[in-house]
This record gives C-alpha cells, sequence and structure tokens, in this order.
C-alpha cells in the first residue's frame, strides 16, 4: 500500500511563503496531477515529498511510515526530473541500473530489471550509449526507464515531457500513462499543460498562490470547477464569464436576459459557461460577432455581449460574418455561478 | 553531521588559509614597515626609504614602465582578442600560441631576451648579418639606460600581453554578435562599431584585466634583473635587496608597503574611471 | 537561394565590393602571422642558445639554427646545485598543487551549491587576493617561519606559494562544479546515494579533467615563482631562485639553459591543459 498523505505541509523561502498548509491524501496506485502556473508551488510541493526539500511545518507520510525526516534514498521513491538529469558519464545501461547498483542487487536481477524497463521504454537498442548521442526523447525515456527499473512505491514525476517538441509530447502522453498504469506504482505528476493533466490523471489538484484550489477527476473538474480560477485555466478556449445582477426571487439579469439562478442575497455573481455550451437561437444573449476562426472541425466566434469579450464554438457550417447580430442560448444545466469576491463556485439551480 | 554545517565544513581550510597565510601576513608587512622590533610607531624605515639616494629613481623608473607598457599591452591584447574572436579556422592553434606566454616565468622570458638582447645576442648577429652595424652594440650596457629600458619594456610586453589577451577573449565570447550585426544594418563603420559597440560592453573584462596588468607591473622584478642586473632600479628590486642583501627587513616591508598602497590606489581608479552603472551591462 | 539569405544574415562577408574585402583579409592573415611569430621566435632563439656549445653561445655573431649539441645541457646539469634546485621545484610544486586543490576544491564547492551567511564575506577575500601583489607576502612570511623554524624549507614556500595559488583554484573549482546540474546529484540521491557517494560516482567523474588541468595550473605557478622563492630559501632554492642569484656569475650559457629548464616543462603542460588554460583564465576573473 503506497498511500502518500500530505499533512498541513507548508513552505517559506524567508519572507514568502511557497506553500500555504497543504493537505492531501494520494490513494494507493494513483495518477495524481499537481496543475497550475509557474510559481504556484506544484514543484515545491514534490520535492518536499521527494526530500529535496525541508517542509517548514507539517507531515509527509508514505505506506503509513513518517517519511519527511528521512533522505531521498530512503523513503522507497524515484525521480524523474524535468531535463532528465541522465549521467553524462556512464552508457544508458548504467543509467538505468544506477539506483540497483546502489542497492548491491545480482547482476543477474540488474540485467532483468534494465532489459525489461528498456524494452518498456523502447530503447532497448541504445543500452550501450552514451547521454551525449541521445537525442531529447531518448534520454527522457532513459529518465523514466531508471525509475521504474527501481519498482518503487511512488514515482514523482517533474514537468517530465515539457522540454519535448509538441509531437513527441503527445506520443509520449500516451505511452507514459499506459506504462504506468501496469506498473503497481503511485504517481504524482507535476505539469503546467491543462492537457496533459486532463489525459493522464485519475485525479488533478489544481494549484494557485501556494494552494490546492479543487482535487478531483478531469471530467469532475472540467464540469464542476470549484472556483473562478479552475474555470479559466482548465479548457481551451476557457470558460466565458459575465456579470449577473440580481434580479430578484432566484433570477438574474445577465448579457440583456433574465435566466433562472442560485437562491442568493448578493446583489451581483459572476455566470459562466463554457463555449461549447451555447447555440444559435433565441431568448439568449444578444452578441455582436467580431473575428470568426473556421478552425476544421468546429468554428470559434469570438463576439461581445454588453461589451464584454465571448467567445462561442458552433458547427463548422456556421454562415456568420462580422459585425453580425447573433442570439446565442446557455445550455441550462451546463450554467456555473461564481462568487465575485471569494471566487467560489455556488451551488445554482441545478448541480451538473 | 548536521547538513546546515557543511558549506562552513568544506569552506573552513580555505578561510583559516587565507586568513593565516594572506590577511595576516599583509597586516604584518604594514606593522614592519612603520613599527620597531620592540613594537614602538615610528616612521624612521619610512624616511629612510625616502631619502634613501636609490628611491627616487626606483620610483620613477618603476611608474615610467608601467606607464610604458600597460597602454600597449592593453591595445596590443585588444587587437590580438579582436583578430581571434572573428577568426575560424586555426583559431584554437593560434589561441594556444597567443597565450605560451601565460606558462613563461617572468625570469625565463627575461633571460629569452637576453638572448636577444646581449652583446654577443641575436639582434646584434641580425644586425651584423644583413651588414647594419660592424661592431655588436652594447645595448644593455651600463651607459646605455635607455636601451636597456626599451629592453625591458619590449620583454614585457611580449611576456605579460597574454594576461589580459585572455581575459579579453573570454569577454569578448559573452558579447552576442546581435549587437555587432545590428550596428552594422544601422550604418556604423567597422571602427565605429569596435568603439561604440564592443568597446563599452567589454568594460568589466577590461577592468578585470586592467586591475591585475597594473598590479603585477607594480611588481616588476625578475625581467628587469635578467636584462639589467643592477643598472635600472625598481621598486621591487629595492625589496628584495632589502631583504636579502641586506637584511634590513624593516625598510624592505616599507617598500612592500609603498608598493601595495599605490597597488591598491590604482585598483580603485581604475574600478572608479571603468565602472558601469547598475543595468548598463550585458 | 542559400546566397541569398547568406548575403542578408551576413552583411560583412558580401557587402564590401569584392577587391577591397580581400586586402582587408590579407591584412587580417598577415597580422595573426606576425603576432605569431613575435611569440614563437623568442622562445626558439632561447632553444637555440640551449642546444648550441657553449663557445657558440659565448661566441658572435650567432646563428639562427644552432648545431644541436648537448654539450650546454650537459653542462647545466652537471653544475652545482642545479640537481638538487630542480628537485626542490619539483617538491615545492608538487606540495602547491596538492594542497591548493584539496584546500580549494571543497571551498569551490561549498560556493557553488550552498546558500549560507557569509559567503559573500568569503567571496570578497578571495577577490581581494587579486588586488594585492601577493609575491610581497614572502617578506613577514620569512620573519614568521623564521620563529617557527620553519625557515628556508620547501613546505614554508609551499605554504606562500599555495597561498598564490589558492583563490584560483577556489574559484576554478566554483565554476567547474557550478557546470554540473545539481540535478544529477538529486538523482543520485533518490537512487539511493548518500551526499558523500553521489559526489563520488557522479560529480568526481564529471569534474575530474577540469580539476587536473587546474591542478597542473597550479604546479605551473609554482614553478615560475621567483620572488618569493628567492626571498624564502637559501639551501634549499628553486630552479627560479637558484637562477636568480646566480645570474651574476654564471656564465651565459648557463643562465640559457637554466632559462630553457624553465620555459620547456611549461610549454608542455600549458599545451596539455590548453582546453581548460583558457576557461579557467577566462572565468576566473569573474
Amino acid at each position: 500500500m503506497a498511500e502518500i498523505r500530505i499533512t498541513e505541509v507548508a513552505k517559506r523561502f524567508g519572507s514568502t511563503t511557497a506553500l500555504h498548509s497543504i493537505d492531501l491524501t494520494i490513494a494507493d496506485r494513483e495518477f495524481l496531477v499537481l496543475l497550475g502556473a509557474s510559481g504556484c508551488g506544484k514543484t515545491t510541493l514534490l520535492r518536499i515529498v521527494a526530500g529535496l526539500e525541508t517542509a517548514t511545518a507539517g507531515e509527509v507520510h508514505i505506506d503509513g511510515k513518517r517519511v519527511d525526516t528521512l533522505a531521498p534514498k530512503d523513503r522507497g521513491i524515484a525521480m524523474v526530473f524535468q531535463n532528465y538529469a541522465v549521467f553524462p558519464h556512464l552508457t544508458v545501461f548504467e543509467n538505468i541500473a544506477f539506483g540497483l547498483r546502489m542497492e548491491n542487487m545480482p547482476q543477474q536481477e540488474v540485467d532483468r530489471r534494465v532489459n525489461r524497463t528498456a524494452e518498456l521504454m523502447h530503447i532497448e537498442f541504445l543500452l550501450k550509449r552514451y547521454s551525449g548521442q541521445l537525442s531529447g526523447g531518448q534520454r527522457q525515456r532513459v529518465a523514466v526507464a531508471r525509475a521504474l527499473a527501481m519498482e518503487p512505491a511512488v514515482i514523482l514525476m517533474d514537468e517530465p515531457l515539457s522540454n519535448l517538441d509538441a509531437l513527441l509530447r503527445m506520443e509520449m502522453r500516451a505511452e507514459l500513462k499506459s506504462v504506468l498504469a501496469e506498473s503497481d506504482t503511485t504517481t504524482i505528476y507535476v505539469t503546467h499543460d491543462q492537457v496533459e493533466a486532463m489525459s493522464m490523471a485519475d485525479r488533478i489538484a489544481i494549484m494557485q498562490g501556494g494552494r490546492i484550489v479543487q482535487a478531483a477527476s478531469p471530467v469532475e473538474v472540467y464540469r464542476n470547477p470549484a472556483a473562478h480560477f479552475v474555470g479559466s485555466f482548465i479548457g481551451n478556449p476557457p470558460m466565458n464569464f459575465l456579470t449577473a445582477k440580481n434580479a430578484g426571487k432566484a433570477r438574474w439579469t445577465v448579457g440583456g436576459t433574465t435566466i433562472d439562478g442560485p437562491a442568493s442575497q448578493q446583489a451581483t455573481l459572476q455566470f459562466a459557461i463554457r463555449p461549447e455550451d451555447l447555440h444559435l437561437g433565441d431568448g439568449g444573449f444578444k452578441a455582436t460577432v467580431v473575428v470568426i476562426e473556421p478552425l476544421g472541425p468546429h468554428t470559434l466566434v469570438a463576439c461581445k455581449v454588453e461589451d464584454q469579450m465571448f467567445r462561442v464554438i458552433l458547427e463548422s457550417d456556421t454562415r456568420v460574418a462580422p459585425n453580425d447580430v447573433i442570439g446565442i442560448v446557455p445550455q441550462p444545466d451546463r450554467v456555473r455561478w461564481f462568487d465575485p469576491e471569494t471566487e467560489l463556485a455556488v451551488a445554482g439551480r441545478q448541480a451538473a | 553531521m548536521n547538513p546546515r554545517a557543511l558549506p562552513y565544513i568544506l569552506l573552513a581550510p580555505a578561510t583559516f588559509f587565507l586568513c593565516a597565510f594572506f590577511l595576516y601576513p599583509f597586516l604584518l608587512v604594514a606593522w614592519q614597515a612603520i613599527a620597531t622590533d620592540e613594537g614602538e610607531l615610528t616612521t624612521q624605515y619610512l624616511s629612510e626609504m625616502f631619502t634613501h639616494w636609490k628611491f627616487n629613481t626606483a620610483l620613477t623608473n618603476t611608474f615610467w614602465l608601467v606607464l610604458a607598457v600597460v597602454p600597449i599591452q592593453v591595445a596590443l591584447s585588444l587587437l590580438m582578442a579582436t583578430l581571434v574572436t572573428k577568426m575560424q579556422k586555426g583559431r584554437d592553434m593560434v589561441l594556444y600560441i597567443w597565450t605560451i606566454p601565460l606558462g613563461i616565468s617572468d625570469l625565463a622570458a627575461g633571460l629569452i631576451w637576453l638572448t636577444i638582447f646581449e652583446q654577443t645576442g641575436f639582434l646584434n648577429s641580425l644586425l651584423t648579418n644583413v651588414g647594419a652595424i660592424k661592431e655588436p652594440i652594447a645595448f644593455l650596457g651600463y651607459e646605455s639606460k635607455g636601451t636597456i629600458f626599451l629592453a625591458v619594456v619590449l620583454a614585457e610586453i611580449w611576456r605579460a600581453t597574454a594576461i589580459m589577451l585572455v581575459i579579453l577573449v573570454a569577454g569578448m565570447g559573452l558579447i552576442p554578435k546581435e549587437y555587432d550585426e545590428a550596428a552594422q544594418v544601422f550604418g556604423a563603420s567597422r571602427w565605429q562599431r569596435f568603439i561604440k559597440v564592443t568597446l563599452p560592453l567589454l568594460k568589466p573584462s577590461l577592468q578585470t584585466a586592467l586591475i591585475l596588468r597594473v598590479i603585477l607591473a607594480f611588481e616588476v622584478f625578475a625581467v628587469v634583473v635578467a636584462l639589467a642586473g643592477t643598472n635600472l632600479p625598481v621598486l621591487m628590486s629595492e625589496v628584495y635587496n632589502r631583504q636579502f642583501d641586506m637584511q634590513d627587513t624593516h625598510v624592505a616591508a616599507a617598500f612592500a608597503l609603498l608598493i601595495l598602497v599605490i597597488s591598491v590606489a590604482c585598483t580603485l581608479v581604475i574600478m572608479r574611471a571603468l565602472r558601469t552603472p547598475k543595468g548598463a551591462s550585458l | 537561394m542559400n546566397k541569398i539569405a547568406s548575403t542578408i544574415t551576413s552583411p560583412e562577408r558580401h557587402g564590401v565590393v569584392g577587391g577591397e574585402q580581400r586586402l582587408v583579409r590579407i591584412a587580417f592573415a598577415i597580422t595573426v602571422i606576425v603576432l605569431c611569430l613575435w611569440v614563437l621566435i623568442p622562445i626558439w632563439l632561447l632553444i637555440a642558445n640551449t642546444f648550441s656549445t657553449p663557445e657558440e653561445v659565448n661566441g658572435f655573431p650567432k646563428r639562427f639554427f644552432p648545431s644541436f649539441d648537448t654539450e650546454s645541457v650537459e653542462f647545466f646539469l652537471g653544475f652545482y646545485g642545479v640537481g638538487k634546485a630542480l628537485w626542490n621545484s619539483i617538491v615545492v610544486a608538487t606540495l602547491t598543487m596538492i594542497m591548493s586543490i584539496g584546500i580549494g576544491a571543497p571551498a569551490g564547492y561549498a560556493l557553488s551549491r550552498f546558500e549560507f551567511r557569509g559567503k559573500s564575506t568569503f567571496r570578497i577575500l578571495v577577490l581581494m587576493t587579486r588586488a594585492f601583489p601577493l609575491p610581497l607576502l614572502a617578506l613577514p612570511m620569512a620573519v614568521l617561519f623564521l620563529r617557527v623554524g620553519l625557515d628556508d624549507t620547501v613546505f614554508a614556500l609551499a605554504l606562500v606559494h599555495t597561498t598564490l595559488a589558492l583563490p584560483f583554484a577556489v574559484l576554478i573549482t566554483f565554476s567547474l562544479f557550478s557546470g554540473v546540474p545539481i540535478e544529477l546529484e538529486e538523482a543520485a540521491w533518490t537512487l539511493g546515494c548518500t551526499r558523500m557517494k553521489a559526489f563520488r560516482k557522479v560529480i568526481l567523474p564529471l569534474v575530474l579533467p577540469g580539476i587536473s588541468a587546474s591542478a597542473i595550473f597550479a604546479f605551473v605557478v609554482s614553478w615560475n615563482e621567483v620572488f618569493a622563492a628567492a626571498v624564502l630559501t637559501i639551501e634549499h632554492r628553486t630552479l627560479p631562485a637558484f637562477l636568480l642569484q646566480s645570474l651574476d656569475v654564471a656564465p651565459l650559457h648557463l643562465k640559457f639553459a637554466g632559462g630553457a629548464m624553465l620555459v620547456v616543462p611549461a610549454l608542455i603542460f600549458i599545451f596539455m591543459v590548453r582546453k581548460y588554460l583558457f576557461a579557467m583564465w577566462g572565468i576566473a576573473n569573474r
């Protein structure tokens, strides 16, 4: 059981706080992604779990054992670094075998494990080469193989794909996901790329300013963002936001029409809806078309609703032109509401 | 072992060494120059130094040497650095050749140029062979102070330009060539680009190179002794004579203190003159 | 297509009319060659003198190409005190090499990997050594060594030479270690290494060439040093000290053979480390 429990972990560097009291439990064999922009604290949190940083407060337990006082080598973890950290002076074989040699494993076992993981990562033909002779993508595979060969309880990955080109990144995403699903490990994966997060994670923990804003499955995070930040960070193009004024009796005026909403006493709320959850029609918002982007599978229309930018995804054969005034209707069960001050989600008339 | 103590443990030997064998001796030199063996403060050693008949000669010789050598070296090393930066093929070989003098002791350099300027030396041989002179000239003779000076200047330029060269080449390597290309596009001539783009961006390296070279220049010793013997007194040779031949450690310390003070003063002047305002460097 | 592209991207290459361009290139080449000869010929002349017979050395006029006789060299090596001086030079230089790297490398590592209070103070201390004429140290050290009973020993001179070489050793090892990404060490820690083991198995193999080069450089610095050697040693003179003190009385062929003895090992060593020499001096100035 390699469950990871992070309790009230905080990290301060001098006067700056990188992490504010983080609580997170990662189930055995779960693939958890720490997602956020640079500076949100995700890498710091990963490094604290790894033992490469010491937390200012809080505890970390792996498999029921308290580890935050232990050196990295005693925590049962393996790590894949952003710049791969493949040792330049050793062959690929010796790189993958490095951790095994530190454990004084017998040669037979070393051979077995190295060959197995090399095959898994499709680099068995590179075993005799040195890292200087490898491409970036190949080095990355060596780094993953090296971690896998340890057969660790926990694998930690620090933005392993961010230095690869776009096409390679897409291929490696799928490969990594299947390789890690088959292995017995719990994975914590750090990235700033929300597509990576959505495609690979069992659960995503979205971080901002040293705090976890929401930790839930990809679909849940997409459909029911817990905060304004999540809604705008996840999804491309991002969620649309409009200010809605209270019209009394759970009715709200937004975008020139009045719709049903939460039963709140607040003067204003933030109305939110994803671009794909609107369609052309009457009875909705009046929008003036600004830019049309025919993307192929669909057309992205940027328009203005009451002087605010609004994006709608319409059928690819939609015929609209700039300065047209169109009516767009939100799908009622996909409408989301946020408090304008706390930025947290407010329960609407319907939960998705 | 406490991990927080680790950097201090690693640093301790070097810190101790530098304090014991660098800071402390310098304080001692200053002390020896201004205090008697009994510990009384006195200016007798300093005044003995200043009033000695050789003092003025040594001081002026040293200053003239520095003034003659350093500017030429600055120009020469700038030229060499520019040339080598623009080279493509053969660059490594040329750079190695030009930095050979770095590995040559100043005594050896003096001896090398002795083979040239010596009365039976190669310069005389060359001049005789082409028929320019009938008899060998005593370049380093007692009377020809001028040629002695020239010989020392040549030897110093030959020996020590590499020191500045290496620092300048490294500094030039740091300048992205986009700046020069932009200047080209905007119509600057080769000379203008050098003066207005390269040189200003080279200021930090120039500063370092100049400080290093000037300090070393005031220490000039073995080259002079090898070429001129006692015919060209300089400050450092006075220090050596006092300490070694005359066993007069206090006056030697006085001379040393003088060299020290001059070096520090020059360092400060150069630092001031060549400083770049914050944000204006690469 | 390529030609057009290169015209646009390197105005210098094609911007000037053909004939002028060629003239510039020729002047360039001539200057470089002249400067190379300027460095090489004097060295050759010293070597030429060394391999001349004593009569040729003292005779006149000199020929450019000597008779390749080893009589002068033999005379030099057989001269009283030379063998000992050579040996002393080797011992002092070796001691300097060991001490400066042994003391300087840990400091360089600490500077490159850790942030700690006093870091900038230490760096200033090291930089200050550049602003001061180090050979002058020999004077007070002479007094100190006398009191401690270390005067006129190779160890004492090695201590002074180490002071000379230590700042370089620290700065060079600092830049060497900084060139190894800390992720490599961190990866080793996650793969079962203690700090010490990670250093031995990962860092050391990667910095060994650079450290060897700076060790050789420390050796050369000590080998060449004249002033302190002359002041601090009498019975145990190093080669430069020996030569300096016999300058008045030694015959010409002795001086030149001695000079060659100083120069040739340094030339070889510098050639061996030429890749690093440049990096060392260039970086060591920061």
